[in-house]
């Protein structure tokens, strides 16, 4: 009653791959490295292990070969027969058998070759042993090649047969070849098998499911069926034979009105008396197929009768066994694959049939009795006479009535298609806005105005507020702003005199500037010296004039004072008092001093003036002559030091900076910057 | 639709302008142009920032406290239409919105007022202190003065010749 997996068989190697299997499985599953120099026990074990290990693994993988595949004799008599149909039971026996014996044979060799190394007295000795071993299992397995080989054919093939529970509710179909066997099948369920024109189209069993009475029925096609003795059928029709024979199934013999299958119904009926003794208990229903081509009743009249031969023939097997058929009806049908026509009607017939039997003999096991007692169907006695109809209530019945009238309501779908389709026509939003006034419904509202968000302002009682914001405003614009205590402002004479003193300032401000951005390009001379001869006593006139104080006394005492005044005061005169100056000076030429007269005047001090030490000049800010000399002495022990470690002084050159960032960086466009 | 406000400088943001920033935390950010959006991406606090309005309000260069500022208020709650109510917040939007700019400018004129008194007075500080710049006080006490700079007695030895004084200036 199970279900068989063939499916779950593992995969036959070959005898080749058998044999590498094992063997690249022992290399690298024991150790491997040994020594003659290891102790002997060592050896002995090392190369024991190694047999051992090839053993067990032969040992493991046929028997597994051996125990996957299924015994003809222990499962279902239609797979028993099947496989005896497909693949030669004997010849399938034998293989098993011989893989049986490889392996007995491959556990002899290890038990005597492990026997020997145990007194193996040199690692050569044991390793030849060993080698010795392994090679007689190799050969063993090598010999079973074939049975490997034909077992791995059998199992890919029984792995592809169709699943057939040999305990539900089946449907055999059977007849002659090309009747509709299989066109039938792919009606009514979901299989989809080849139908084409020719015989044999269908090779092997196919199963298709239906439903039925919430039950699954199998329904299995067979290929067709030929006119012949048992010995000279092919393996083909030996599976429908098969089938039909092992299977307990409803059986529904197809019978071709027409011909067309190129068989005569002379024929078919002859098959089917040779057929009918393998029906058994099993209910069997006769199906007229391609009844669009010819009809039940345009039979002629002898294949008329032989159709109900048949069918009594069909009836016939049926008693005492249960599931009689009511009337002709359940055992001759008709039907057309083509036109849909009656195909249900077989289905049904035939589903209720096999129903009809399992149920009786289910009622008729032993089992019944125990699951009838487990259950009692309760039908409750009237108490009285009162008639109690269905209840709907009215407020139900209204609105059915309700709704009914109402079906002719226009939608907004509706709407929407008359007026152009949904990509045309959108659909207004604001038709059931509730708003005090319906005139507002179409309203276009502004967001913005001004530069502001008018819902920002929104408020019922805006207005009233605004008023009270300009009433505020005007209130204090009322009040006037806040007096101030001005100053007097000042008079046009100040104004000027303040204007003057600004400009003037402005003046000052500039000319600082000037003097202080040009310091580079122009050497600052102190102003004692004067290059440009710009602090005249001409100029400090002009400027205290402008002040309004008289400058003639100032003129004059400058004038006195001056240096030069000091040096030259009689050297104005040329010819005259020449005398005087020639004592002085220490006897100079007379050429020599007018050439010296006509240079500048800072040269000429330089070397005329050679004044004594200690005189005071009147520029240089001394006191008197004495002060003066203790400033010089002072100047000379400074420097003396100094001078004396040779260390550099004020007059000294200076490089103030002496690697300058600029002649020491940077890249040279085209060349080496190794020196710089 | 709605105008919204520039995160850093607080200038409205009209349609179509603008970039808006969503951080992690789900804190909307909108900035008007790239310039406000650059200022915030250099994490520049707009409070330090010359030129946004958030600094002219913390420094009281513009108004801030204001009844005007209370009519115009984001409202979460939808109302209901009427056309008359629209209306009415529409004249009163230009109303207000009047108002508020002539607050605001009286603001800004406040602020100023000061500084034409103190204008004055750093005027007369100078014109006391920086007279000599143009003229000398000589010339100052032998003119008629427009302001009269006053004579401070000082008690002097009576050897100071009038040269001595001259010298002095």
């Amino acid at each position: 009653m199970a279900q068989y997996d063939f499916k779950k068989i593992t995969v036959v190697p070959t005898g080749n791959d058998l044999i590498d299997i094992v063997l690249s499985r022992t290399q690298r599953q024991t150790p491997t490295v040994i020594h003659k120099g290891n102790a002997i026990s060592r050896v002995r074990q090392f190369y024991m292990r190694k047999v051992k290990f090839t053993e067990t693994n032969f040992t493991d993988k046929l028997s597994k070969t051996i125990e996957d595949f299924p015994r003809v004799e222990d499962i279902h008599p239609f797979y028993g027969d099947l496989l005896h149909v497909l693949y030669n039971k004997d010849h399938y026996k034998l293989a098993l058998g011989q893989l049986n014996t490889a392996r007995n044979l491959i556990k002899r060799i290890r038990e005597d070759y492990v026997k020997l190394l145990k007194y193996g007295d040199s690692l050569y000795r044991c390793k030849s042993l060993k080698r010795a071993a392994l090679g007689r299992m190799c050969t063993v397995t090598k010999r079973i090649g074939p049975s490997l080989a034909y077992l791995e054919h059998v199992r890919q093939h029984m792995a592809r047969l169709p699943s057939i529970n040999t305990g539900a509710p089946t449907i055999l179909i059977c007849g002659c070849p090309n009747v509709g066997k299989s066109s039938f099948l792919n009606k009514i369920t979901r299989a989809d098998v080849e139908v084409q024109p020719y015989a044999f189209t269908t090779k092997s069993l196919f199963v298709g499911h239906t439903d039925y009475k919430y039950l699954r029925y199998q329904v299995i096609d067979t290929p067709g069926l030929l006119d012949r003795p048992l010995e000279d059928r092919n393996i083909i029709e030996m599976c429908s034979v098969t089938a039909l024979v092992n299977l307990h199934a409803a059986i529904l013999f197809f019978l071709d009105l027409s011909g067309s299958c190129g068989y005569s119904i002379s024929q078919q009926a002859a098959l089917f008396h040779s057929i009918k003794m393998m029906f058994r208990n099993n209910p069997v229903l006769i199906v007229c197929n391609k009844t669009d081509l010819q009809t039940l009743e345009g039979l002629s009249g002898e294949d008329l009768k032989l159709v109900m031969e048949m069918k009594s023939a069909a009836l016939k097997t049926i008693p005492g066994q249960g599931g009689e058929a009511a009337n002709d009806q359940d055992v001759l049908l008709t039907m057309s694959t083509i036109t849909d026509e009656g195909v249900m009607a077989v289905k049904n017939a035939a589903c209720q049939r096999l129903l009809d039997q399992r149920s009786e003999r289910k009622m008729k096991s032993k089992k019944m009795p125990t699951v009838l007692n487990r259950f009692h169907v309760a039908m409750p006695k009237p108490r009285d006479q009162k008639e109690r109809p269905v209840c709907i209530p009215q407020a139900v019945l209204e609105a059915r009535a309700e709704e009914a009238a109402h079906e002719e309501r226009k939608t907004e779908k509706d709407i929407e298609n008359e007026n152009g389709g949904a990509g045309v026509y959108s659909a207004s939003l604001r038709k059931h806005y509730i708003l005090a006034d319906d005139d507002w419904k179409l309203d276009i509202l502004p967001e913005f105005l001004d530069g502001h968000n008018v819902y920002d302002f929104i408020d019922p009682d805006i207005l009233q507020r605004v008023e009270e914001l300009e009433r505020e405003e005007s209130a204090v614009e009322e009040d006037g702003g806040d007096f101030e205590i001005e100053d007097e402002d000042f008079t046009a004479e100040a104004e000027k005199d303040l204007q003057e003193i600004r400009k003037r300032k402005k003046l000052l401000i500039q000319k600082h500037r000037i003097k202080k951005s040009t310091a580079e390009s122009r050497p600052t001379v102190p102003r004692k010296f004067d290059k440009d001869r710009k602090f005249t006593t001409e100029r400090m006139g002009r400027q205290l004039s402008s002040l309004g104080i008289d400058p003639s006394r100032a003129i004059e005492r400058a004038r006195s004072r001056s240096v030069s005044r000091k040096g030259r005061k009689r050297e104005r005169s040329v010819g005259g008092d020449g005398e005087d100056e020639m004592e002085i000076d220490g006897g100079l030429d007379n050429k020599k001093k007018l050439r010296l007269r006509s240079r500048s005047m800072s040269r000429s001090r330089s070397v005329l003036s050679q004044r004594p030490l200690g005189e005071v000049v009147p520029g240089e800010g001394f006191k008197d002559s004495a002060q003066k000399m203790k400033a010089v002495t002072m100047a000379r022990n400074a420097t003396k030091k100094r001078n004396k470690d040779a260390r550099r002084g004020e007059a000294d050159r200076v490089i103030p900076t002496l690697r300058p960032k600029h002649l020491f960086s940077g890249k040279r466009s085209i060349g080496k910057t190794d020196r710089r | 639709m709605r105008l919204e406000f520039c995160w850093f400088c607080s200038s409205k943001i009209y349609p179509g302008h603008g970039i808006q920033f969503v951080r992690n935390d789900a804190k909307i950010f909108r900035f008007c142009r790239s310039k406000c959006h650059k200022n915030f991406k250099m994490k520049r606090n707009p409070r330090k920032v010359k030129w946004t309005k958030a600094y002219r309000r913390l420094h009281g260069k513009d108004m801030t406290k204001d009844s005007t500022f209370e009519l115009e208020r984001k409202r979460n709650r939808p109302e209901r239409y009427d056309r008359n109510v629209m209306e009415n917040t529409l004249k009163a939007i230009k109303k207000i919105d009047k108002i508020r700019h002539d607050r605001a400018a009286d603001h800004i004129a406040q602020r100023w007022k000061p500084k034409a008194a103190k204008e004055r007075r750093e005027a007369r500080k100078e014109l006391e202190q920086s007279i000599s710049l143009i003229k000398a006080p000589l010339a100052i006490q032998s003119q008629e003065p427009a302001i009269t700079v006053p004579k401070i007695k000082v008690k002097a030895p009576k050897q100071q010749t009038v040269e001595d004084q001259l010298m002095e200036e």
